[in-house]
């Protein structure tokens, strides 16, 4: 008698195509019931998997992070004439950064600080978060894009540009406070954010996944994750009573 | 009354992103727990989730409704998650030599030794499943993932992950034949 081989233990455990002699072969086989008594026990060991249940509020959060970001996701952020006011507000920030780190040096000199370190360092942390948030972004649709044949990256491209001077202000900043994580981080993202700058619109397949491995081979989306997780454990909240608050 | 999910598409793709909120809040957990089962990590199934959302948002013209919403969701969680493990592990091939992984492994079951005393049943032998399911190449751990946790059908999994179904068959025949390999004498002694 043929015995049943693992393979079609599988299909009848899952129920994927009835095949009654299988069953009857199970019936009447005992090698061949002893071999599936085996198969259920792993696979119903698999089921004590354990799985962290996010809390009730956690569909809440996911829409408070995904939500910012749907309109990026459709429409290309400059719309409606809002770059020249962005950009006027990056360099402000970056200038405010980078300030403000300067006067922090002083400050342990001649007591001169507008701002407190832990001000000064969320203040940093806030920003850098947010840029790298959308610079992975375009990263990780470079890597996810499923598009057969040639590729139109030119939205990419376009957002990529407007990042690199964002990004080369705050590596400044962050080289001015020390931060070689950051700075690091963002050194190795400006050299991928200007190669995807510099690259031809429009790529036929082997030139796009070029491109993909470039950016996978980096590991760069993995560090961006990394960086903004630390960043995100370091933005502690103002001491309780000390924070000016506005009545 | 609650919205349905083809009510909140309709709006959605009339140009109200609002509407997207219902979409997320309903399906959060279920596509987390499906990026959980295949990174392992609850960093990575919560960006995978962000991720998720995000790429069906932008592809929800595409959506025509012969599936449910849920089920063209999942597929895109599958592929997103697919996607990331297969990354992570070529990252991983990157920095340490394919001999060394394997090694790692046996290393790691073999530490978790399971003898009877330290497998009164359950406890250590559920810290050797998500080893077991490391162990798994990208492709088998989607499909094992699939079939096996959300009980999508072997012809589905392949329409999911664009492959034709005998190799989503054959990931799933893979997946259980290594994962036997790794449990079966846990499992044996555990029972026994």
């Amino acid at each position: 008698m043929k015995h049943l081989n693992e393979d079609e233990l599988v299909l009848h455990y899952y129920g994927e195509g009835h095949d009654a002699a299988v069953e009857q072969h199970l019936q009447a086989c005992e090698a061949c019931r002893t071999n599936l008594e085996s198969l259920v026990r792993v696979l119903e060991a698999m089921d004590r998997l354990e799985v962290p249940e996010p809390s009730e509020a956690y569909g809440s959060r996911v829409w408070q992070r995904v939500a910012p970001r749907l309109a990026q996701t459709r429409e290309r952020w400059w719309a409606g004439g809002l770059a020249p006011r962005r950009l006027v507000a990056t360099a402000a920030m970056a200038a405010l950064l980078i300030g403000a780190f300067l006067a922090g040096r002083v400050s342990q000199r001649r007591q001169m600080a507008g701002l407190s370190a832990p001000v000064r360092e969320r203040i940093m942390m806030v920003a850098v978060g947010e840029h790298l948030e959308r610079s992975q972004m375009i990263l990780v649709e470079l890597v996810n894009n499923e598009t057969k044949g040639t590729v139109d990256i030119s939205g990419e491209q376009q957002r990529a540009e407007d990042l690199i001077g964002e990004n080369r202000l705050y590596r400044q900043a962050a080289l001015k406070s020390g931060d070689r994580a950051v700075s690091s981080v963002l050194e190795e993202l400006e050299r991928v954010l200007l190669e995807i700058a510099h690259s031809p619109s429009k790529l036929d397949s082997a030139e796009f996944e070029q491109v993909r491995q470039r950016i996978e081979s980096q590991g760069i989306l993995f560090k961006i994750r990394v960086v903004s997780s630390n960043l995100r454990e370091r933005e502690v909240p103002p001491p309780q009573g000390k924070a000016s608050t506005a009545l | 009354m609650e919205q349905s999910d083809a009510a909140a598409v309709a709006q959605v793709r009339a140009g109200t992103p609002d509407a997207y909120r219902v979409l997320v809040e309903r399906h959060s957990h279920s596509v987390f727990r499906l990026a959980f089962r295949m990174t392992g990590n609850e960093q990575d199934a919560e960006d995978l989730v962000q991720e998720t959302f995000l790429r069906a948002y932008r592809q929800i013209g595409k959506f025509d409704g012969r599936a449910s919403f849920s089920t063209w969701l999942y597929r895109i969680a599958a592929n997103c998650s697919l996607d990331f493990i297969r990354s992570r592990q070529r990252r991983r091939e990157q920095q340490t030599p394919v001999d060394d992984q394997g090694q790692e492994l046996e290393v790691a079951l073999v530490a978790a030794d399971p003898t009877p005393d330290r497998l009164a049943f359950s406890g250590e032998l559920k810290q050797l499943l998500a080893p077991a399911l490391e162990s798994l190449s990208p492709m088998e751990r989607t499909a094992f993932v699939l079939r096996h946790y959300e009980g999508v059908c072997i012809e589905d999994i392949g329409k999911a992950l664009g492959v034709h179904s005998g190799a989503a068959k054959h990931s799933v025949f893979r997946a259980v034949q290594k994962l036997r390999k790794a449990l079966d004498p846990a499992v044996s002694t555990a029972r026994s």
